[in-house]
């Protein structure tokens, strides 16, 4: 059993672009403030004492050339690791993680390839201003030639940012700023991966199968236990990536329970939760008792922090909306 | 004196529109001389082939470079063997001297995603469309080049309407920042589709914006191919070993004209009126340095019928080439979109061919 050590998910993140930028040393860290002041976070924190400023790198302010250069520099076979500060803020680099960024391997059939992961926090519930909470995970996944993870827990955080910056393709990493320092969990020191594309069962149950990944993964599971107290037994699982999704699993828990409910902070159109639910009909539709609930942030802007919780899904709003789909009957 | 202590609107020149030298004439051998001529006619009658194989319905969408040959030409013969290019899309003759096959620009041309893959041992990447979306690319492998020590120069190929272009001034302002052996190379044609060059900025330069980002800046003619070997040979060189107080990147303003449309799909009389044109074709930059290499003795009429022949040959070939290609596979949709494919998309290719045993591939393509 190799040590660990006790980390939130914002010192797991430190800890796995640490062990990274340690492990290979074509791994560069990128963006606005992740050198000396050590991320606006503290993910980067000691970085750049420990690597110096060529790995861990202060960049201009400037989103889409933070994404393009480490595009060029990921094409020359590094694995570039830029930061977005915010993920609110990934719009100005959209063109060059949606034209290039993604598109780059099937470009040019294979003769360049991408090893580049874009961390992002994301995610409301922390009082910020505006721009500063938005979940548009969403984007992303519909883009083909991206990888998109949101992990969930301080031990998955390094195994599955390992995973992506390892990766031959890029990633979209988002990161639940909600729970950065929410909760604390035995991390090993060693380096280590976590699949991507695999889901996680935080809690067995035969009566509703609950989707979700991110913050929404902690209120979701509160949920579970109070209706657990009404004998109502929700199935958990934590998607840990969005794209691609982990189809086996989802599918598999459905036909255990013929009864589900998707819940995530991201507005309800054309969201994470639709694209599960249109899985479902296609691979489960015989076993389906009761319609498919989507727990979601409402189609509204992303409100000012004075009405974000009602915004998002709380653990009461949550169990609700499961109560809904267990108590269904045609 | 150094090439880049110069006015910024005094272009760098070294043959006049009639081939009489008018500046320092670079160090290059006969062989090299004629080289740039027989790749400028390549160039051109490689674009007079594909504007006419568009016309026939042999081939989609061209964006025709004549005009422009001495700029690229030019430029690319300037570069080290493991040096990059970084193009838009409208850089065939510049692809050409690097070592790309004509057949792979009209393959991609004709739709043929093969045609965006640059052979293993061409350091070229491939063709970027979104206008100044390449510019960060070619901040970044230098970047990347830089941090290993290689040093390997990145010259990025843009137009005078890229310079508008968000990332444009993003790309410049890091290679200033991280000093990137990167050579900006500015193809101003004076028009960006129909917006002319002074829309785009009231700078009374484009070479002059180097300076806000630390950095060289000139103007060079750019329809004369010596002129801009000349400069690019010298920002490659400080790229690579920047004296005491100077930055590695450059930007190069070359001063040139597209003779043609933007692409096949534009008509270029609704925006600009044929004197203009005529003007510029007196400036055409192979009969220039063809009087040059004649009066010089390097070129007669029996070399110039053989370069003509060969380069007819070599564009003949690779139409025949381009046009023998079958349309690829339909697995060829999904197999370079991730390094695994996905068992999502294994699914989706599986759908198309379960289509395609049951109706063949009219199922898709019609009668």
């Amino acid at each position: 059993m190799s040590d660990t050590q006790n980390l939130t998910l914002v010192q797991a993140v430190r800890d796995g672009l640490s062990t990274e930028l340690r492990e290979d040393e074509d791994v560069v860290v990128m963006g606005q403030d992740v050198g000396r002041n050590g991320g606006v976070f503290r993910a980067t924190e000691g970085l750049y004492d420990e690597f110096g400023g060529d790995r861990v790198v202060d960049t201009p302010l400037a989103e889409s050339a933070i994404v393009g250069c480490a595009v060029g520099m990921a094409a020359m076979g590094m694995r570039p690791v830029p930061e977005i500060q915010f993920s609110g803020f990934m719009y100005p680099g959209y063109d060059q993680i949606v034209s290039h960024m993604a598109r780059f391997r099937a470009r040019s059939r294979g003769r360049f390839t991408l090893p580049m992961t874009l961390r992002a926090p994301y995610g409301g519930g922390i009082r910020a201003p505006e721009h500063h909470s938005e979940s548009k995970e969403a984007f992303y996944a519909h883009e083909a030639g991206l990888k998109v993870v949101t992990p969930s827990t301080p031990y998955d955080t390094k195994g599955l940012l390992a995973a992506s910056i390892r990766d031959p393709d890029p990633v979209i990493f988002l990161e639940p700023k909600l729970i950065y320092r929410a909760f604390r969990e035995e991390v090993p020191e060693e380096p280590y991966t976590v699949p991507i594309g695999e889901a996680a069962t935080r809690r067995e149950g035969d009566d509703v199968a609950v989707f979700t990944y991110g913050a929404m993964t902690r209120p979701t599971l509160e949920a579970a236990e109070t209706l657990a107290e009404d004998g109502i037994e929700c199935e958990v699982l934590d998607l840990r990536t969005i794209s691609p999704l982990d189809r086996e699993a989802i599918v598999d828990a459905f036909e255990r329970t013929g009864r589900a409910a998707v819940v995530h902070e991201a507005p309800r159109t054309a969201g994470i939760a639709a694209e599960i639910t249109a899985i479902l009909q296609e691979e489960a539709l015989l076993y389906q008792e009761a319609p498919i609930e989507r727990i979601t942030g409402f189609d509204v802007p992303y409100p000012l922090y004075a009405l974000e919780d009602y915004y998002l899904p709380s653990a009461k709003r949550i169990e609700e909306g499961i109560r809904e789909v267990a108590g269904f009957s045609p | 004196m150094s090439v880049f202590d110069r006015a910024y609107d005094d272009p760098v020149r070294v043959l006049d529109e009639d081939g009489t030298v008018v500046g320092d004439v670079p160090d290059l051998d006969e062989a090299e001389l004629v080289g740039i001529y027989r790749d400028m006619r390549l160039a051109r009658h490689f674009d007079e082939r594909a504007v006419s194989l568009q016309r026939q319905g042999r081939m989609g969408t061209y964006p025709p470079l004549s005009g422009q040959e001495g700029a690229q030409v030019g430029s690319a013969t300037a570069l080290g063997e493991t040096d990059w290019i970084v193009p838009s899309y409208r850089e065939h003759g510049a692809a050409f001297v690097r070592g790309l096959p004509p057949e792979k620009t009209l393959l991609y041309w004709m739709g043929h995603g093969d045609g965006a893959k640059p052979p293993e041992d061409v350091r070229a990447f491939p063709i970027a469309v979104p206008i100044a979306s390449q510019v960060p690319h070619a901040v970044g492998g230098a970047w990347a080049s830089k941090l290993r020590g290689e040093n390997d120069v990145f010259v990025c190929y843009f137009g005078d309407g890229a310079t508008s272009e968000g990332d444009f001034h993003e790309g410049c302002n890091f290679a200033g920042v991280f000093d990137t052996p990167t050579v900006f190379f500015c193809n101003n044609n004076g028009w960006a589709i129909s917006v002319p060059r002074e829309r785009q900025t009231r700078s009374a330069t484009l070479a002059q914006k180097a300076e806000a980002y630390g950095f060289d800046g000139l103007q060079v003619d750019g329809m004369d191919p010596l002129a801009v070997y000349k400069v690019t040979e010298a920002a490659v060189e400080k790229a690579r070993d920047p004296p005491e107080g100077r930055l590695r990147p450059t930007l190069i303003e070359a001063i040139q004209y597209r003779f043609g449309a933007h692409t096949t799909a534009d008509d270029p009389t609704v925006y600009r009126d044929d004197d203009e044109v005529r003007k510029w074709r007196r400036k055409d930059p192979i009969p220039r340095l063809e009087r040059y290499l004649r009066s010089e003795g390097i070129l007669d009429d029996d070399r110039v019928a053989a370069i003509e022949a060969e380069v007819e040959k070599r564009v003949a070939d690779a139409i025949e080439t381009a046009e023998s290609v079958p349309r690829p596979e339909p697995r060829a949709l999904f197999e370079h979109a991730y390094a695994e494919l996905p068992s999502e998309l294994e699914a989706q290719y599986a759908e198309v061919e379960t289509l395609r045993e049951e109706h063949g591939d009219a199922a898709f393509l019609g009668e």
